[in-house]
């Protein structure tokens, strides 16, 4: 008999920039391996995820990250007296450090995870990108941390126009000549503080890779992908799988040289020097992740194994020519799921 | 309390009634994070107000005694030879300091003001580390005297001490402040002698060649509340290689290396979205960047400089609460809850860059709303915290803000009352008044009327 | 004051208006005043009750019922159209 884990998946909020919950569910669902009944943890109360039936057996409000890792940490003590969780996946960016350093208190209470390593984590930071790349040998666009708007006249020496204004957090735009580099400088600082990141701007064709590290060192899974179509969140809602060595190459020595644990996305970008650079390490598994199943590398499924203490091999190939498209949905939900929700915390 | 007929009277909670909205965490997502905070190390907090009054200081001696012990574990069992000197300026209460002597730290001071306190407090001359810019004539010269350790800020200090030493006829103890890029900004590039440029190097040479000042230590404090233990691997790498370069140019070795203080506490910054609580490097993080960097640097003979560590706020942060009463409910104009309360921004200076943790100190339920706190000034810049979730209050409830034991009571203003007690608990669970509220006479007593304004007529 | 007749007001606390699609979740303090003026209650019945049965002070409850009857009013849960009767 295949063995029936219980297992919490965060990022319910399957919207038009859309999080990873639901598509990890359905890939869970469709494991070979095990079978699977599904908690899921929302922070708001109109994330779509609570009310797919199919696809969810029971939600559970969490407090958001802000709130500290007592209050998580209380609040799945509590979900666990009701529903012996085997698992939790996740998946989102803000609040994955608290799941990260609360990893070994979870597991005190049965409750499995596979996560990046704090330095693992915090290494891979934006602003930490550059000594990232430099420490283990990986391409990433040359970029330089500002803390005044002085320094900009400076890197003009050593950026050509155009470059990249990035936010220590989110925005980023791209600058042509002085002037605008100067408004973004002040723009973005304004909205998310300082430092400011500017980045050599790198023109070229945008690939995606989900996979998963073992932490030893050893890829599990690697789908390479390429976007087809990007929404003006620039959310890919449409892309194919492209069978490249070289974006695997790259990605075994990602996971090679930092012993990567748990599933990462690289954003890639191919140069018109057709060098391969990291633009950006997500340090979870990505939205588009039910592509993976699609081309036999369950990633989520892997990682159910990875983190139950199972040995899992390698998935040694995928299947080429396969695309994703997404689509939205308009589900009917009576008015008092959204009570029960909003007021018990539950559904 | 009870009705005449016997029945117990309910707690009485005011009617709240909030909109559900998506997107808005339901009572759930705040919930847990708050529990009331009735008692202060087995002392509960409305015997406390009741006895000592509101708003009132906290100190839990329990908490800087283990604060203490952690923080210096953390360095003495990564590093052989360990030095904490207590910043004065932090917190100068001499119960405090006391404390902090009693666990062996000397004593660091900026000002006239504070080097007396400490001798006051029995803190030998040679154990006293003078900082700042600002130290007089006089302020040096008892401070030769003393033997203490002159940490030279600028270059007219540092000729003040050669003609004093050489009036004095005695040598004094001296090392010098240097300030560098250690990846941080801002740069506390304004106190002492840059690294970079040169600046450092040129005070090194002026002190060797004149031979009047011994030099023993060199000293850094990169910034406060720092929060990037790589910040104190440059810091400490870039001191190392100025002993180093004393050692090969001048046949010297320095006594000491002062790393200075900057721990961030446990606080958590405005606009921080992670409480500090989970985010901010503990002891253990800055302990193991300051100390691999020394222990791997080539000093001549591996002989090891002392570590001195002026740690303040990180060690009296947690110590410190601040007790107070809610005065008021209201609404804005906007109907925004906004509660009044019995603690200011004079009394807690510290809001300004914080969101200090906030508990009631009786039991709630898990209705909450969005809150304003507002101090008693009148002054618009009077605001605890712009925006908590929080249970609700009543008139007369009580309240702790949490961390509030560095700076505050060195910084805090007298401004239209007068200020409150400060209150010591000890390891027993004893409370001592360590600090008396103020009088009209506090201040009056200083005040001199001139004989032409002592009458009028209204 | 009149609570609109269809508004519902469930034993969680959770008051749904259908006709603005808006729910509310209410304290029980605040159930019980909704309960209060539903059974046309005076505000000084209301009053004397809290009194009787809570642990506050006549100016306390006059201030924080005023309050929420005005939210009450803001969110249309009250009637208004027979102000006058109040
Ligand atoms: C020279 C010096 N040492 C130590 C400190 C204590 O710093 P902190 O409270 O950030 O640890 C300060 C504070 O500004 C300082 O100026």
């Amino acid at each position: 008999m295949k063995a029936r884990l219980n297992i919490a998946v965060t990022g319910l909020n399957a919207i038009d920039s859309p999080g990873p919950g639901v598509p990890v569910i359905r890939c869970l669902r469709e494991a070979a391996s095990f079978e699977c009944r599904i908690t899921g943890l929302s922070y708001e109360t109109l994330e779509p995820g609570i009310y797919m039936h199919e696809l969810v057996d029971k939600t559970y409000q969490i407090p958001y990250p802000s709130a500290g890792t007592e209050a998580l940490y209380e609040r799945l003590a509590y979900i666990q007296s009701r529903e012996q969780l085997d698992l939790v996946i996740p998946n989102f960016d803000a609040e994955l450090f608290s799941f990260i350093l609360l990893e070994k208190r979870l597991l005190e209470m049965g409750i499995h995870s596979f996560l990046p390593t704090r330095e693992q984590f915090e290494a891979r930071h934006k602003f930490n990108l550059a000594d990232f790349g430099e420490t283990h040998g990986l391409l990433v666009p040359e970029s330089k941390t500002l803390f005044h708007a002085g320094e900009l006249i400076e890197a003009e020496e050593t950026f050509d126009f155009p470059f990249v204004v990035k936010g220590k957090f989110y925005d980023a735009g791209i600058a042509y000549n002085r002037e605008q580099a100067l408004t973004y400088f002040n723009k973005i600082s304004g909205k998310w503080g300082l430092p400011i990141i500017i980045q050599k701007y790198i023109k070229g064709t945008e690939f995606n890779v989900a996979g998963l590290g073992d932490g030893k060192g050893n890829r599990i899974a690697a789908v390479p992908m390429r976007k087809q179509y990007i929404t003006d969140k620039g959310k890919a809602w449409g892309g194919i799988v492209v069978e490249d060595e070289r974006l695997l190459d790259l990605t075994d020595r990602f996971i090679g040289e930092t012993k990567w644990r748990g599933a990462f996305e690289l954003e890639l970008m191919q140069g018109e020097d057709q060098e391969l650079y990291i633009m950006e390490i997500n340090p979870r598994i990505p939205a588009w992740i039910y592509l993976t199943a699609g081309v036999g590398q369950n990633i989520p499924e892997a990682l159910t194994r990875l983190a139950m203490g199972e040995s899992v091999k390698p998935f040694p190939t995928y299947t080429g020519g396969k695309m994703f498209i997404r689509y939205s949905w308009d589900m009917i939900v009576d008015h008092s799921e959204f009570q029960e929700i909003s007021i018990r915390g539950e559904l | 309390m009870s009705t005449s007929d016997g029945i117990e009277k309910k707690r009485y909670e005011r009617p709240v009634i909030r909109k559900l909205e998506g997107g808005v965490p339901g009572k759930f997502g705040a919930r847990a994070a708050m529990t009331p905070l009735t008692h202060i190390d087995g002392l509960s907090v409305s015997g406390l107000i009741e006895q000592f009054g509101s708003p009132l200081f906290v100190i839990s001696e329990r908490s800087i005694r283990s604060t203490f012990r952690k923080a210096q574990a953390a360095f003495t069992t990564r590093y052989p030879r360990v030095q904490f000197a207590w910043s004065y300026k932090t917190n100068y209460l001499d119960a405090v300091c006391k404390i902090y002597h009693q666990e062996g730290s000397w004593a660091e001071v900026v000002s006239g003001f504070e080097y007396e306190k400490a001798l006051r407090n029995g803190v030998p001359g040679k154990k006293i580390i003078f900082n700042g810019p600002d130290k007089t004539m006089d302020d040096l010269s008892l401070a030769i005297r003393n033997d203490s350790l002159i940490h030279i800020d600028h270059l007219d200090e540092l000729y003040m001490l050669g003609g004093l030493a050489e009036n004095l006829g005695i040598r004094p103890k001296v090392a010098i402040r240097v300030n560098m890029d250690t990846g941080v900004y801002p740069m506390w590039d304004r106190f002492g002698f840059n690294y970079e440029n040169g600046q450092a190097w040129d005070a090194l040479n002026k002190i060797m060649r004149s031979g009047k000042l011994e030099l023993v230590g060199l000293h850094t404090h990169i910034g406060t509340f720092m929060l990037s233990p790589s910040a104190y691997a440059m810091a400490a790498y870039k001191l190392a290689d100025l002993a180093i370069g004393l050692q090969q140019r001048y046949n010297h070795t320095v006594k000491y290396i002062d790393m200075g203080g900057g721990f961030a506490s446990r606080n958590t910054l405005k606009g921080s979205y992670l409480p500090g609580q989970d985010v901010n490097p503990g002891f253990d993080d800055f302990a193991e960047a300051i100390t691999s960097t020394l222990l791997n640097a080539s000093f001549v003979n591996n002989e090891l400089p002392l570590l001195i560590l002026e740690t303040g706020r990180a060690l009296v942060d947690e110590a410190g609460y601040l007790l107070g009463t809610v005065i008021a409910n209201k609404r804005t104009s906007q109907g925004k809850r906004t509660t009044i309360i019995d603690i200011g921004v004079n009394l807690l200076f510290t809001a300004f860059w914080y969101d200090h943790k906030i508990s009631p100190a009786q039991s709630f339920t898990e209705y909450t709303e969005e809150t304003t706190l507002y101090g008693p000034l009148c002054m618009n810049i009077d605001v605890i915290r712009d925006s908590a979730n929080l249970p609700l209050l009543n008139k007369g409830d009580h309240l702790v803000i949490h961390h509030t034991g560095a700076y505050n009571l060195t910084q805090w203003m007298q401004f239209i009352t007068l200020r409150p007690k400060v209150v010591l608990i000890d390891q027993e669970g004893k409370p001592h008044v360590i600090r008396d509220n103020e009088h009209m006479e506090t201040l009056t007593g200083l005040e001199h009327t001139p004989a032409h304004l002592t009458s009028f007529e209204l | 004051m009149k609570i609109k007749s269809n508004i519902a007001i469930s034993d969680s606390g959770l008051l749904f208006n259908p006709g603005s699609g808006e729910s509310y979740s209410v304290n029980p303090t605040g159930a019980e005043i909704i309960r209060m003026i539903r059974e046309n209650k005076t505000d000084h019945e209301i009053r004397d009750y809290f009194l009787a049965h809570y642990q506050t002070d006549t100016s306390t409850f006059e201030k924080d019922f005023h309050d929420f009857v005005q939210l009450l009013k803001q969110q249309l849960i009250l009637d208004l159209s027979d102000e006058s009767t109040t």
